[in-house]
């Protein structure tokens, strides 16, 4: 390593809301290796989905992610009624895509917030904040909680919204909206932002396409992707929107195509809601009786892209085996794109600029033996071990 | 010397200034909070944050050096009470000070920051050492326009190197922020204020969000208590010293009291909407900006002060 500098983010520091380790090289200011540590924050979900029944998995899978809550059960909404092929009540799949995008409102605000604030620009952090809480009042008359709103049940939703509540949703998007201007504005003419965001952090598509990002930060760098629109669940092909996407890569087009979205998602709750007018009394949740033996995927556009959602059913009244990928365990790495070579303050902006959210991307890459601390494996065992059994699998079933 | 200790110990230095330097501390700290739509704390807050600290553990990074690092923050103390105490006696009228006192000002000024460093550097921690070498880019970037506003001061002033006489002559002829070069030379010197106090955009050696408090980052205790009061009183004393270069100093007779004390507020209430309508900027961006943006401003200003505008 010869003079470089080690220079800690994490495991606890202002820039993280989360444990995190990152681990930036430096000679003098300049980056110039970055090294990401996991597994502050393990918790064993899928395991403990395992033990679960289908219906209660969905209040497991929704605390991955506090700011995202939504966003895992409707992955793993659409996993799970894959199986039998379950077909949800047009008034449910409203509901549930307003769910969605009142929550991409208040995840795009809440990390426009914390971008200002990692930014020294405390006053765009207040402002955000503030005007994020009437969306949070929203989810309330919605759903009767702030956050982590348990809405979701296999085959549909579980509350109806009321009639009376139409009008006072559509009284808060309105008030909702020139507050949105207001911070738009704030951040898009700032000249002092331009100069600090613009040309920071960039990611080519083609960097894209070498880690697999997904959501805004594909679609900052010209990658047009957008699993609402091209595998289309719940109402999103009932409705009429259309993906944003900037080509720039770098830290302002993210913050641009974020801000962007916000406008298109208040759209798209008007038209649910005109939509629910003429559902009237529609059914909300479909019967099903039970998941019988499969397979099924979910996919899901989070805030932060992406959801992916697998569960193997073997019959019994619980998964077999369930497996998540949220959007940040492909984000993340990009940091070796966009961070080297940067400065300092530059890395700080570029990690944060992906909305990184640690908990829902944690992985156990070790194995230790808790009574005496010693390592057994560490991941590279685990992958070479994971490759051996494939093999054994392998020359067990395909031969015969 | 009796009256010399007083001066620095009670009033007006260590004790006045460090309370006034509470009060707008306070002041400060309200502004941002209700710019931001938040309540805000206490008027006694800042004195809170100060007895509390003294009575916290001060730990001493182990690989450090323990003196060096103890000693920083004391020696800052000394220097913006020196500065409080050598802006503060021309400025209140109290004594007419020396021919020169302006060239030991700028030293005295710069005191606190280079402790900073010390200090940072003898923590013998990375954060802090990429503040420290933050705040020494930063010195470097500042003070040459600083110095250049300064003088345009002096050209104005008759050529008179003494604060007092500054004083005198924006009395008998009108406040330096009346004419051309005195406004241009104001917007110079309140940038330069704002990274002299190390406040958003140019907070960049004490960076939360990158580097955790920067040069601060191993202090704790008592010793975080006696940076939190040398931040007090520059938080006093340079707004002051703005007031007496560019507004005719302040004056405690009868209705000038308030006049005296808006002037000061005011330039706080300046330095507080920059720092919340501002992101911080990078050294590198901050370092162009001094020495293109604000020395080409302070030349000006010179230029036009040797033409008597």
């Amino acid at each position: 390593m010869g003079k470089r500098t080690l220079v800690p983010i994490g495991p606890y520091h202002p820039l993280l809301e989360e444990p995190e380790f990152f681990k930036l090289y430096c000679d003098g200011e300049i980056v110039k290796e970055v090294v990401w540590e996991t597994g502050y924050n393990h918790r064993s979900i899928e395991k403990i989905c395992e033990s679960k029944t289908f219906e209660q998995v969905f209040y497991v899978v929704e605390r991955i992610c506090g700011i995202c809550s939504t966003s895992h059960p409707f992955a793993y909404a659409n996993a799970v009624e894959s199986i039998p092929g379950v077909d949800v009540p047009i008034r449910a799949k409203y509901i549930r895509t307003i769910i969605g995008e009142l929550e991409r409102i208040h995840s795009h605000l809440l990390w426009v917030g914390l971008a200002g604030h990692f930014l020294g620009y405390n006053t765009v952090f207040m402002w955000a904040w503030k005007y994020r809480e009437p969306v949070l009042d929203m989810f309330e008359i919605i759903t009767g909680n702030r956050n982590s709103y348990a809405m979701f049940t296999i085959g549909g939703v579980r509350r109806d919204i009321k009639e009376e509540q139409y009008p006072q949703l559509e009284k808060l998007l309105d008030e909702f909206k020139p507050k949105l201007d207001l911070i738009t504005g704030a951040v898009m003419d700032d000249p002092v932002l331009h100069a600090r965001l613009k040309g920071v952090g960039v990611l080519t598509a083609e960097d894209i396409h070498d880690f697999g990002a997904v959501g805004p930060v594909a679609r900052a760098s010209g990658v047009d992707i957008d699993v609402r629109r091209d595998d289309p669940y719940a109402a999103y092909d009932m409705v009429d929107w259309k993906v944003i996407t900037a080509q720039a890569g770098d830290v302002f087009a993210k913050a641009e195509v974020r801000l962007l979205e916000l406008y298109e998602s208040i759209s798209i709750i008007r038209q649910c809601i005109e939509g629910l007018k003429k559902e009237k009394g529609g059914e909300i949740k479909a019967k099903v009786k039970e998941i019988p033996p499969g397979i099924g995927i979910g996919r899901a556009e989070a805030p932060r892209g992406e959801v992916f959602h697998f569960v193997k059913s073997d019959g019994s009244n619980s998964p077999v085996r369930h497996k998540v990928r949220a959007p940040s365990f492909t984000c993340i790495p990009t940091f070796r794109r966009s961070c080297v070579g940067g400065t300092i303050a530059d890395a700080a902006i570029s990690l944060a600029a992906v909305d990184p959210c640690y908990c829902c991307t944690e992985r156990m890459a070790q194995v230790y033996n808790y009574s005496t601390g010693k390592r057994i494996m560490n991941a590279a065992e685990l992958i070479k071990l994971s490759q051996k059994r494939t093999e054994e699998f392998k020359t067990k079933f395909l031969k015969g | 010397m009796g009256k010399e200790i007083f001066y620095f110990l009670i009033f007006p230095g260590l004790l006045f200034s460090g309370v006034i330097g509470g009060f707008l501390s306070w002041f400060d700290r309200k502004i941002t909070a209700r710019v931001q739509f938040r309540q805000g704390p206490p008027i006694l807050q800042p004195f809170y944050d100060f007895v509390k600290l003294l009575a916290k553990e001060t730990i001493v990074p182990l690989k450090g050096s323990r003196l060096t690092f103890l000693f920083a923050p004391v020696f800052a103390l000394f220097g913006a009470t020196m500065s409080s105490v050598f802006i503060l006696l021309p400025a209140l009228g109290i004594e007419t000070g020396f021919s020169g006192d302006i060239i030991v000002l700028i030293y005295l000024l710069n005191i606190p920051s280079v402790c900073y460093i010390i200090g940072a550097l003898a923590s013998a921690n990375p954060m802090a050492s990429v503040g420290a070498s933050r705040e020494m880019k930063l010195i470097l970037s500042y003070e040459v326009p600083f110095l250049l506003v300064l003088l345009s001061i002096v050209i104005k002033a008759d050529m008179s190197i003494k604060l007092s006489e500054i004083i005198a002559v924006q009395s008998a002829n009108g406040a330096f922020i009346g004419s051309i070069s005195g406004i241009i030379g104001f917007i110079t010197i309140l940038m330069c204020i704002q990274a002299k106090l190390g406040l958003v955009p140019f907070d960049i050696a004490e960076a939360e969000g990158e580097i955790c408090d920067g040069v601060a980052i191993e202090y704790s205790g008592s010793a975080l208590a006696l940076i939190k009061l040398t931040k007090y009183i520059m938080l006093f004393a340079i707004p002051a010293l703005v007031v007496l270069l560019f507004m005719g100093g302040m004056n405690f007779v009868g209705i000038n009291i308030l006049w005296s004390i808006l002037k000061v507020l005011l330039v706080v209430l300046l330095i507080t909407l920059i720092r919340n309508t501002n992101p911080r900027v990078k050294i590198k961006q901050a370092m162009k900006f001094f020495w293109v943006w604000m020395n080409l401003f302070a030349i000006v200003a010179v230029i036009l002060a040797i033409f008597g505008l």
